[in-house]
């Protein structure tokens, strides 16, 4: 059907959709769950901030569990050497996401205010952690890892867990923080009936949005001016076998621009980016609140992409080896499995998106104090 | 590597996959169960089924937020602490959990969303179709997680490419339709059926002793009564065919079970009790019934079921050609191109994974002694008492599920259910027994795979992420006291769940106003 090149390049593709497809839905989870303590301070408050998420935030989760399977699937070497390089802080993002779905479901099982506030804070964590994590993943990744690979293709992390913190991948850190709040705020204006909860979601959306294209251009001149990027040296086999011991790599300052030098079209998705933040601020602002979900889904879209326009084909640099970083050419599965797994999510991607859409559907409307009070099922 | 690093991680996935599986099995029996009392409703209308979908609905979800939960970890693990593993194999194991998030988990995440919230939303017929879906989700997810499994236990229809220095795939169908996996999916589904009529069993039990809900508790038995008497006789007599396929892909862990130090003249007596030694490799005071395992396993009277030794010996035949393959190996790391590696590592190939072995005792395996040959032959044989009991135990407990059941199926039948005094006892004892069946055939299963991560494939020491011992240590204690915090609360919510019964007044929100409307404090 096509062939191993191709292939490739589509699974690069799909990574983004998959890291898009996370941060669109389950991202405004993230995002709410973070502003819960903040935008709602009685019970019923929470609860009507809590049950506007409440029945499709689990089925939103699974763009993160199919993204890990997804990335094992077609990248096994992103999979084996990021999440064992970067093990106690994919610890902390597991153990922050496992509070959410206990949090959402056992909060109001018992009446008692300190049982809920405790829960209350336990969501905020499952919200605020994993989105830090997440970006300051994205920065290391786009700093490079030091990790070695040997010839049994056996990778080596020589970094610890305090190293993953630079000025650099926390600015990234915080990124990640404001655009999934300013998406979380966006929902809330969409899906929670006018009054202080409203009125609040609106206020922190502002400073997320003026946060995101603040840090996003923060982030830009690290590119431009920082110490960032990598080019490689030497014949470049695009449909060679996945090695990266036969390919060589080396760092050099301001590589993560090339891409946008080569190919002008790839500037859209910084410009998505910024324009998305915009967008969102005057939807915000003005009370347009489809405006303001769209404005911030297309700054989620363009930040995202922009990572990848700047590094591909890179998708996870060795800061310390030659020739262990991981690119498009030589992390890939096999051109059979990439084939296979291809087939699979043409299938069955328009049907769960189809379903995820009337799931929606049936749960359309705002969430008013009242069905807080009255509806036996909300939590 | 340190082997250590290997051990703690090996503690660590027993744990969390042992724990994760407290969960999943009461998920894929519950939901299939929600179906049927949903359908009773819809199609008799009355309240009553309602009511009892509503309160199994309440139960169900309390588990089903921790089994998704705690399977995030297993989704991870793979890669956080079993990095090589990932690398070697990924090409092929990736797939089945990807597909397993594409095809099952998303139906099975979004619609319970649906069934949790749109009782209102929806017609009584799209309700109990949403329900239906959950379970079929449900299912389909652990489908894709056994084929995965039963891949490990029978790694078929991949080879190593020595250019990746990682197992790929030539046909994917066969590790599709790969018998084992088949087999492990019907055992495995069954035994979560089993463990969620036991529940719905032992709950409306305990409500007739007490005579409260006797409307819910008696339907709901009758239910548990037929789902799981069906279920119970599909565990056992599928798990026999399993026990089938093992005699063509892994002798060994039968022979272990079995405590089959050598091979018997066909056909093989089956040992119901022994003491297995493992020094002396021997049983002792062995307790046979003549003919039934070579019945069992062979299906006929002149199969033969391999003992231990010579498996040993086998095991032994393969490490010294798959030395031969690893050094073609090493050779092609070095040139690509060489022709006469190329050959002898085609000829050599399948045995490679047992060359591994010696890499336990000896860095280069081509410098090996024959003394380290032999240890790491031996090396195959699994921990034989504990497989032998495992199965024992887990064996003995699905036959008492079938005799429960029978005995429910029979008293529900006669209508003589509510003044079985001495049964509704009984039926409330059994409630833990057929969890602590499933963990057992975990272990039976998984330790049974010993010393392989993938059958002949990889050994587990190699398998592990290059970690420090302390960022293990400190997700141990993580996982521990997180795992422990929440199973102290979710069986807390479960009992009051049970204590506070079925009602469609929810009488658990506070009344307006008793809550201050002031920020919290951290």
């Amino acid at each position: 059907m096509f062939d191993y090149e191709m292939l490739r390049i589509i699974w690069w593709g799909l990574l983004g959709v998959l890291l898009i497809g996370f941060a669109l839905t389950d991202g405004f989870d993230l995002g709410v769950a973070a502003l819960l303590p903040f935008v709602a301070r009685s019970d019923v408050e929470r609860r009507q901030v809590i049950n506007s998420i409440g029945p499709t935030w689990e089925g939103n989760q699974v763009w993160f569990i199919l993204g890990g399977g997804a990335i094992f699937a077609a990248w096994p070497f992103v999979y084996a050497v990021s999440f064992s390089g970067f093990y106690l802080a994919m610890f902390l993002v597991l153990s922050a996401l496992i509070l959410r779905p206990v949090g959402f479901k056992y909060r109001s099982k018992r009446p008692d205010p300190q049982w809920r506030t405790r829960w209350d804070w336990a969501l905020f964590v499952g919200g605020f952690v994993p989105a830090l994590v997440f970006g300051v993943a994205v920065g290391n990744v786009l700093q490079g890892a030091p990790f070695r690979i040997d010839s049994d293709l056996r990778s080596f992390y020589e970094g610890g867990f305090f190293g993953l913190f630079t000025p650099f991948t926390l600015l990234c850190g915080l990124l990640s923080v404001a655009m999934l709040v300013l998406h979380g705020s966006a929902w809330l204006a969409i899906k929670v009936a006018h009054g202080p909860v409203h009125d609040r979601a609106r206020r922190f959306g502002t400073i997320a949005a003026l946060l995101s294209i603040l840090l996003f251009a923060a982030g830009f001149l690290f590119i431009a001016y920082g110490d960032l990027g990598y080019r490689s040296v030497g014949p470049v086999d695009p449909i060679g076998p996945s090695n990266p011991l036969r390919t060589s790599s080396v760092a050099a300052a301001g590589a993560w621009l090339d891409n946008y030098r080569a190919y002008p079209w790839m500037m859209a998705a910084p410009l998505l980016g910024f324009a998305g933040a915009a967008l969102a601020l005057v939807g915000i602002r003005q009370g347009r609140e489809a405006l303001a979900f769209t404005g911030s889904s297309c700054a989620a879209v363009g930040i995202i992409a922009s990572v990848g326009c700047s590094m591909f084909p890179y998708i996870l640099p060795s800061s310390i080896d030659a020739h262990s970083s991981l690119t498009v050419w030589n992390a890939s599965s096999t051109h059979k499995t990439l084939g296979i797994m291809l087939v699979c999510t043409l299938v069955f991607l328009p049907i769960v998106l189809a379903y995820t859409a009337w799931a929606y559907k049936v749960m359309f409307g705002r969430v008013t104090t009242d069905d807080v009070r009255t509806n036996p099922d909300f939590y | 590597m340190d082997p250590m690093v290997a051990d703690l991680s090996r503690l660590q996935f027993a744990l969390t996959a042992l724990y994760h599986f407290l969960f999943v099995p009461l998920t894929l029996g519950l939901s299939f169960m929600l179906v049927i009392m949903e359908s009773v409703y819809v199609m008799t209308n009355r309240p009553v089924w309602r009511t009892a979908t509503r309160f199994w609905g309440k139960i169900f979800g309390i588990n089903f937020v921790l089994g998704v939960a705690t399977g995030l970890t297993m989704e991870f693990q793979f890669g956080t602490n079993w990095s090589y593993f990932s690398h070697y194999v990924g090409d092929i194991f990736g797939a089945p959990l990807a597909i397993e998030g594409l095809m099952a988990f998303f139906l099975e995440a979004t619609m319970v969303g649906i069934m949790f919230f749109g009782w209102d939303r929806l017609s009584k017929l799209g309700h109990l179709f949403v329900t239906f879906l959950v379970a079929l989700g449900t299912n389909l997810s652990a489908l894709w997680i056994l084929i995965a499994n039963g891949w490990m236990q029978n790694p078929v229809g991949a080879t190593f490419n020595p250019d990746t220095m990682r197992m790929e795939v030539s046909d994917f169908g066969a590790v599709l339709f790969n018998p084992i996996a088949q087999a492990k999916f019907v055992h495995t589904v069954s035994a979560g059926y089993v463990i969620a009529a036991v529940l719905v069993l032992g709950v409306s039990a305990y409500w007739l002793l007490k005579g409260r809900f006797v409307p819910i508790a008696r339907r709901s038995m009758t239910v548990a009564a037929a789902f799981g008497l069906a279920a119970s006789l599909s565990v056992v007599v599928l798990g026999d065919e399993s026990g089938y396929a093992l005699t063509d892909n892994q002798k060994m862990k039968l022979a272990a079970i079995e405590a089959a130090w050598h091979t018997e003249e066909s056909p093989a007596g089956l040992t119901i009790f022994g003491m297995p030694d493992t020094v002396a490799r021997t049983t002792r005071y062995e307790v046979q019934v003549p003919w039934l395992l070579g019945l069992i396993a062979t299906r006929s009277l002149d199969g033969t079921v391999a003992g231990m030794s010579e498996l040993v010996l086998k095991a032994q035949e393969r490490i010294i050609s798959g030395v031969r393959a690893y050094d073609a190996v090493e050779r092609l790391k070095v040139d690509p191109q060489d022709r006469a590696a190329r050959a002898q590592f085609e000829a050599h190939k399948r045995d490679l994974g047992y060359a591994l072995l010696l890499k336990r005792q000896i860095a280069d395996p081509r410098a090996a002694t024959p003394q380290q040959v032999t240890a790491a032959a031996w090396d195959t044989v699994p921990d034989v008492p504990l497989m032998f009991w495992s199965f024992r135990i887990m064996a003995a407990i699905g036959f008492a599920m079938i005799a429960l059941f029978a005995t429910a199926f029979v008293l529900c039948s006669l209508r003589l259910h509510l003044q079985s005094r001495w049964f509704l006892r009984l039926a409330v004892a059994a409630i833990p027994l057929p969890w602590f069946a499933a963990e057992l055939g975990w272990i039976v299963a998984e330790l049974g795979r010993q010393p392989w991560a993938i059958e002949g494939v990889l050994p587990t020491f190699l398998a592990s992420s290059s970690l420090s011992r302390g960022a293990l240590w400190t997700t141990l204690a993580g996982f521990t006291l997180l795992y422990g915090a929440l199973a102290v609360i979710e069986v807390r919510l479960i009992l009051a769940a049970i204590r506070h019964g079925p009602s469609d007044a929810e009488h658990d929100q506070p009344t307006p106003g008793s809550l201050p409307a002031t920020p919290m404090t951290a």
